[in-house]
């Protein structure tokens, strides 16, 4: 029983005068796949965009095997972090996004490659042959050539997911991956990460797809206010939940169940 | 009216005009590359979060923007001797004149296509462990230029015609030589419609290149 692969203490993150995060405490194993659901406003994403800096906390520790990242500054929590290490650890957080953020300029195989031959220092013979060995992973060995602009939601999320894949992360996030697909398109994205949880990777996921979560996640968040205000199995959280206020969040799914 | 066109005229001053062109090209082309160059530059300068970079940029960004081009000119020639001891050649300070006022609009172009670009490419890039510069260069800045080239050739087109400017230096560049011709020949409407010609058979290539540019890299997204 090793450190857990990472850890959030007292994590409190303010937007000006709002205060999003509250102080949260929370550890991953490796291996866990952890869905956080929430509704808007609830901090989420924000939660998770902490776990790889894209948002800076305002205080409280994110650690990465037991090493906390940047460095403790001022007396309130507060902490440094040196552009340097963000990048360090980014290479070993990696994120898939809504909005998938893929480069219009180049093709699907450079999109992939991009990690391995400017972060990784790659060559790029080798950089092409595992990019487009992790582009085959997600069904879009047919596709190398083409332009993100080319593809639908769903193929343009799988190649996101490459991307990321490509520069063997040791923690996966993704942040509502299918919340910008028409629903039709949304199974090819949930296969793919089916898969990815299959290999036993280590996985957070912002989502609403609550069906997914169930059976996706070895553990499931409910955020609200900017804390944890449920965390257990999927069977605790999502069908029987102790508390009322989640109780009503999952009922909202249900509104215009047939 | 009862005007006789003299185009004869016109093939007997072609060899002055066209000695002329080549020192308009002479102050065209440095005058893009320089104020291209420079105004990249600027550009970081203007969006980067230290007053010390911002601020001067800013200033230096407006007072070529917000000044004539013709008083830029003559202050270089006329002025900028006086605080620096050095007299420039009308030349080098039609050059000068020409290149840091373009820097100045480049600078905006630059900016505004930076700026255009959503963040999520940003945080794309940086969600791989990029670093700031390498995003710039690898992700964000291909896109400016494709986006911005219209903007670019705008300014390249409105350079060409605003050298002419420099004839009030005395700068032999085309229309310093369309100019006297008239006045010696009284020909004005020949030669100076010679001179337009000129000017359009310069320009017209690099836009007819620009817009075949945009094209295919419009058909490759």
């Amino acid at each position: 029983m090793g450190e857990p692969i990472l850890r959030v203490s007292n994590l409190q993150k303010w937007f000006g005068d709002h205060h999003v995060l509250k102080g949260i405490d929370f550890s991953v194993e490796a291996g866990e796949r952890v869905a956080i659901i929430g509704g808007s406003g609830s901090g989420k994403s924000t939660f998770l965009r902490c776990l790889n800096f894209m948002e800076v906390p305002t205080s409280g520790a994110v650690a990465l095997d037991g090493k906390e990242i940047g460095r403790p500054h001022g007396k309130d929590g507060g902490r440094r972090y040196p552009e340097s290490e963000l990048c360090a650890v980014r290479e070993r957080v990696g994120m898939v996004f809504q909005q998938f953020n893929l480069f219009p300029h180049m093709t699907v195989l450079e999109n992939a490659m991009e990690g391995l031959v400017t972060v990784k220092s790659m060559k790029r013979d080798v950089a092409r042959d595992k990019a487009a060995k992790e582009l085959e992973k997600v069904g879009l060995s047919d596709k190398l050539g083409a332009y993100p602009g080319r593809l639908s939601g769903g193929q343009q999320q799988r190649v996101a997911i490459a991307r990321a894949l490509a520069m063997e992360p040791e923690i996966l996030l993704f942040d509502e991956p299918t919340s910008s697909l028409d629903p039709e398109l949304v199974g090819e994205v949930l296969t793919v990460i089916r898969q990815l949880a299959e290999e036993g990777r280590t996985m957070l996921l912002v989502t609403h797809e609550l069906g997914f979560a169930y059976h996706f996640a070895t553990k499931v968040i409910f955020l609200a206010d900017g804390v944890f205000h449920e965390i257990g199995t999927p069977d605790e959280v999502l069908k029987n939940p102790r508390q009322e206020r989640t109780r009503a969040f999952l009922d909202r799914f249900t509104e215009f169940a047939f | 009216m009862d005007y006789q066109f003299d185009f004869s005229l016109v093939l007997q001053s072609l060899p002055v005009l066209l000695r002329g062109l080549l020192v308009t090209i002479e102050l065209w082309i440095p005058s893009i590359v320089i104020g291209l160059s420079v105004g990249f530059v600027l550009a970081l300068a203007r969006l980067s979060k230290r007053p010390a970079l911002r601020v001067p940029s800013l200033f230096y960004i407006e007072l070529f923007r917000d000044t004539p081009v013709l008083i830029q000119l003559i202050w270089f020639f006329y002025a900028f001797p006086i605080m620096i001891g050095v007299q420039l050649s009308p030349f080098t300070a039609a050059l000068l004149g020409l290149a840091l006022n373009t820097s100045a609009y480049a600078a905006e172009i630059f900016r505004g296509g930076i700026q255009s670009i959503a963040l999520g490419q940003w945080e794309g890039a940086r969600a791989l462990g990029m670093r700031h510069a390498k995003i710039l260069r690898r992700i964000i800045l291909p896109q400016v230029f494709k986006r911005m080239l219209p903007a670019f050739t705008n300014r390249a087109i409105e350079v060409a015609k605003m050298s002419s400017l420099a004839s009030v230096l005395s700068v032999h560049e085309l229309m310093y030589q369309g100019r006297l011709l008239s006045s010696t020949y009284y020909r004005p409407l020949e030669i100076l419609t010679t001179v337009a010609v000129i000017y359009f058979v310069l320009i017209y290539p690099g836009t007819w290149l620009s817009a075949r540019i945009e094209k295919r890299l419009a058909a490759k997204a």
